[in-house]
């Protein structure tokens, strides 16, 4: 299997790297090891969509490698980070180990791992190919059932290791739940500095664990708010705000670093989003005191008028399939959710709650609509499906808002100030309530949206 | 006169100087006599017409929570700005009318709800007379709250809609 990618460079940890950035085009190779056949996992299975149950304990050792002892351990860290954070894994101290792995491919002492309490051993190494390139691979074994769950492995440049690393969490992810990972993917948002009065807004994007971040919009004289990946990940469209004139619906395009104002329309467009196909942003656009929901081609700038209210609609949202589109209305006279076919036909109310729904956003699973919901001054995130039914509220703060889908469709991120005047940062839950927690960024930050998975 | 004294000024302030080359060691703590005249701050036509707006017409009018229709309170600002609209020595003037809202809501709807606000703002200026081509509006949402803090009083003068004098190239004189 080969995967080609456009991924950044990574190097010094340090913050704020000026863009340009060499986004070099890089090739990644992935070969699953088949000298141990893959046996069925029924033994060692987590079902993600119960709500709480106890994270699997999972032993980690470092990696082992004669030529990059270092490199090995910091593979072992960021899969141990990965499987931690979904909250799904409970990796146990190193200092609880009996047996030291020095070949994984000899089978290991079970017994010696599951004494100490672990119930999957991830065993990896590192190596080093000569070209510049290591090679990464790593075993996963049932230690109560006494056999190996799976085995996978990796080839990539040195420097890319990261993704390698992330990949092999996604790996164990899908060998554990049955369903693909988020691991391997970025988040962009936008970084915030200044008095509250007067804020800069810049576009940053990093790695899903908070490594890498890079500043992608430096020196603009616009502030940058909601932004939104394309498909392919190679683009982002989000909302030029200005002092002197109307905001704009803008597409950035990662690789080259270029920005521009998409089509000419006098009044202002907003709150953009790709279509699931690309090749078409849905946005809001505002003329005389009067928001509607349109498609607007990027490449032609051509305006398509999606509803036509006196109400305010906005925040606009397509289902994965390409067939419906769920936006927020305030036509019945609080701001609800509603969904409409992708031709603006059929609008119909989905939500009926108390309080105000806003900025639905459809996950890319098709079964929910996630949303923003304020009511007696607080703020929600929460879920719903298509049809209306089944809403769940995951979670509450003074202010949360924005929600974005992990790739897998399991985990949302969202801004939160959990109290008034609190600082302003980037949480993630999971779809079942369970494990809230905070984003690493350097910065206040909001609006954050989770890019697809990286291919 | 004025010159005079200057020049008398210098010829002792000289004087001092030689004096204290002369003495060792002696700091010369001079007097000065002449205070400078005081200058009244110039200001262009556009800065008076700017004080003007944001001192004594009213420069800001205020809504209700997530409401954008125009209070009787915020009509009575409004007339007094386009009656200085549309004085003749202001006719030049351009102005945008920017929307505002409390933090209370998403950021997309505020934007759509603060481009509302403007609107109204503006039907109501070109209802009395101010030529539409004069009146540019814009929305700021929540992202430019006039006080930053999280409270009912804040949050009321939060939601508003503000009146700017444009400089274009047109008024620089």
């Amino acid at each position: 299997m080969v995967f080609t990618w456009c991924g950044s460079r990574y190097e010094s940890p340090s913050f704020l790297v000026r863009f340009p950035l060499p986004m070099l085009r890089q090739v990644f190779l992935a070969i699953v090891l088949t000298f141990l056949p893959a046996v069925s996992l029924a033994q060692v299975e987590i079902d993600i969509t119960r709500g709480r149950s106890d994270p699997m304990p999972i032993a980690i050792p470092d990696y082992l490698s004669a030529e990059e002892p270092e490199l090995a351990g910091d593979i072992a860290k960021v899969i141990r980070n990965d499987l931690s954070t979904s909250g799904l894994l409970d990796p146990i101290d190193q200092q609880a180990f009996i047996e030291k792995l020095t070949n994984i491919n000899v089978t290991p002492r079970f017994a010696d791992w599951r004494v100490i309490g672990a119930r999957v051993l991830l065993a990896g190494e590192v190596l080093d190919l000569g070209d510049g390139r290591v090679q990464i691979n790593t075993r996963l074994w049932d230690v109560v059932g006494n056999q190996q769950v799976a085995s996978v492995a990796y080839k990539t440049p040195k420097e890319n290791w990261r993704r390698a690393a992330h990949k092999v969490s996604d790996f164990v992810y899908t060998q554990l739940t049955g369903e693909s990972g988020y691991f391997d993917s970025r988040i962009v948002y936008v970084a915030e500095t200044g008095p509250k009065e007067r804020r800069d807004k810049r576009l940053v994007i990093m790695d899903q664990d908070g490594a890498n971040p890079q500043v992608l919009t430096e020196g603009l004289s616009y502030d940058v708010l909601t932004p939104r990946f394309s498909p392919d990940e190679q683009e982002i469209t989000y909302l030029a705000f200005f002092e002197d004139r109307p905001a704009k619906v803008y597409v950035f395009n990662i690789e080259t670093g270029s920005q521009r104002e998409v089509g000419e329309f006098p009044g202002m467009t907003f709150a953009p989003r790709f279509t699931p196909g690309g090749d078409e942003l849905l946005i809001s656009f505002a003329l005389n005191g009067n928001s509607d929901v349109a498609y607007l081609n990027p490449v032609s700038g051509r305006l398509r008028r999606l509803t036509n209210n006196p109400a305010i609609d906005v925040s606009p949202s397509m289902s994965p399939d390409g067939s419906r589109i769920a936006f927020a209305s305030d036509r019945g006279g609080s701001q609800q959710i509603y969904v409409m076919d992708a031709d603006g036909a059929r609008q119909q109310r989905i939500t009926f709650g108390e309080g105000t729904y806003g900025t639905p956003v459809w996950s890319p699973r098709g079964d929910l609509i996630a949303f923003t919901r304020q009511h007696r001054g607080r703020f929600y995130i929460g879920v719903v499906a298509p049809d209306g039914s089944g809403e769940r509220l995951l979670t509450e703060a003074y202010l949360v808002e924005g929600p974005t889908w992990s790739p897998n469709g399991r985990v949302l991120a969202f801004h939160r100030e959990e109290y008034p005047g609190a600082p302003v940062r980037l949480w993630a839950i999971d779809l079942t309530g369970q494990n809230l927690r905070r984003l690493p960024t350097r910065t206040e930050a909001s609006d954050p949206a989770w890019s697809p998975r990286l291919n | 006169m004025k010159f005079n004294r200057l020049g008398t000024t210098g010829l002792v302030a000289s004087m001092a100087l030689l004096a204290a080359c002369a003495t060792t060691d002696e700091d010369v703590v001079e007097v000065i006599e002449t205070e400078p005249e005081i200058v009244e701050p110039v200001m262009s036509e556009l800065d008076r017409a700017k004080m003007e707006l944001e001192q004594n017409v009213g420069n800001r009018v205020f809504f209700g929570y997530d409401a954008y229709n125009l209070t009787a309170d915020a009509q009575t600002v409004l007339r007094r700005q386009a009656s200085f609209l549309t004085m003749p020595e202001n006719m030049d003037i351009r102005v945008r009318v920017a929307g505002n809202c409390d933090e209370r809501g998403t950021r997309e709807y505020n934007l759509a709800l603060g481009e509302r606000r403007a609107e109204a703002a503006k039907a109501y200026l070109v209802s009395l007379g101010v030529a539409p081509t004069r009146i540019s509006t814009v929305s700021y949402g929540k992202e430019r709250p006039l006080d930053p803090a999280s409270n009912p009083q804040a949050w009321a003068k939060n939601r508003n809609a503000t009146t700017t004098i444009v400089e274009t190239d047109m008024d620089m004189m």
